[in-house]
């Protein structure tokens, strides 16, 4: 999966690696922002009232 | 064979660090929310307590408007957190929550509040080291309640009669101001609750 990521990626080693990097933050980025947040209360966790 | 082998490898160690990823959100991502919010929340709740006519008591209140500011010298002289209306997710990620319809503070009743143990800055954490007789300051518009702590205990969230006016005898009529805090127990558990009980003992009108 990774190495098929590596392969497509375009240009040289550098270019590669700064694509890489980009493709890293995006990914963390939108788990972040986006996923966890909507993960978070799907998870019962920290239930803190009785009742419902 | 391989490639599929490789390919599963690689997903799993992508799940791992998104795991790891995950808590680390829960510990630190959720609390930057609830410090950004409860800044504007202490913000409004300065604003209404100087703007308030009369005496400031409120009949009600809207749901996730600040209510009251909560101290507890106990957990640090620094411990204070903007009490918010409504007992939500939306609610309790902002700060500890005040259950709609039981009593406000200072109110003969249950004064019921709930927040968080382990994620969204943890407001009520520690709540599990009060010790019979200390103080618990809840500052509202109109005056600073001080409420002494009587009892904790662990509960299952099913018990709902620990927010009865008078807690655990539904139906009876409350003759004094009582205070329940809950929260989750055990930490990062959803099994059960952790309840502590005060009763209030003394009220500070404010004047200015």
């Amino acid at each position: 999966m990774y190495g098929l990521i590596w392969r497509m990626l375009p240009g040289g080693t550098a270019v590669k690696l700064c694509g890489t990097l980009i493709l890293i933050g995006v990914t963390a980025a939108l788990l972040w922002y986006v996923v966890f947040p909507w993960a978070e209360p799907r998870i019962p966790l920290d239930r803190v009232t009785v009742g419902s | 064979m391989r490639a599929v082998l490789r390919t599963f490898g690689e997903l799993s160690i992508t799940l791992g660090l998104v795991m790891l990823m995950f808590c680390a959100y829960l510990l630190w991502g959720t609390s930057a929310y609830t410090e950004r919010h409860q800044e504007l929340l202490q913000r409004q709740f300065a604003q209404d307590a100087a703007t308030v006519p009369g005496d400031g008591k409120l009949d009600s209140i809207e749901l996730g408007r600040a209510l009251a500011l909560i101290r507890i010298p106990r957990l640090g002289a620094e411990y204070k957190y903007a009490i918010v209306e409504g007992i939500d997710s939306e609610h309790l990620r902002q700060g500890p929550g005040h259950y709609p319809g039981t009593a406000l503070p200072g109110e003969i009743g249950n004064f019921v509040l709930s927040g968080h143990r382990t994620t969204y800055s943890a407001p009520f954490n520690r709540i599990g080291e009060l010790q019979r007789g200390d103080e618990v300051i809840i500052d509202a518009r109109e005056a600073r309640y001080t409420y002494r702590v009587t009892s904790s205990k662990i509960v299952y969230p099913t018990q709902v009669d620990v927010i009865e006016p008078v807690p655990e005898r539904p139906g009876k009529r409350p003759k004094e101001a009582l205070l329940t805090l809950s929260t989750c127990h055990p930490e990062y558990s959803a099994r059960q609750r952790l309840i502590v009980y005060g009763v209030l003992d003394g009220t500070q009108e404010r004047r200015t």
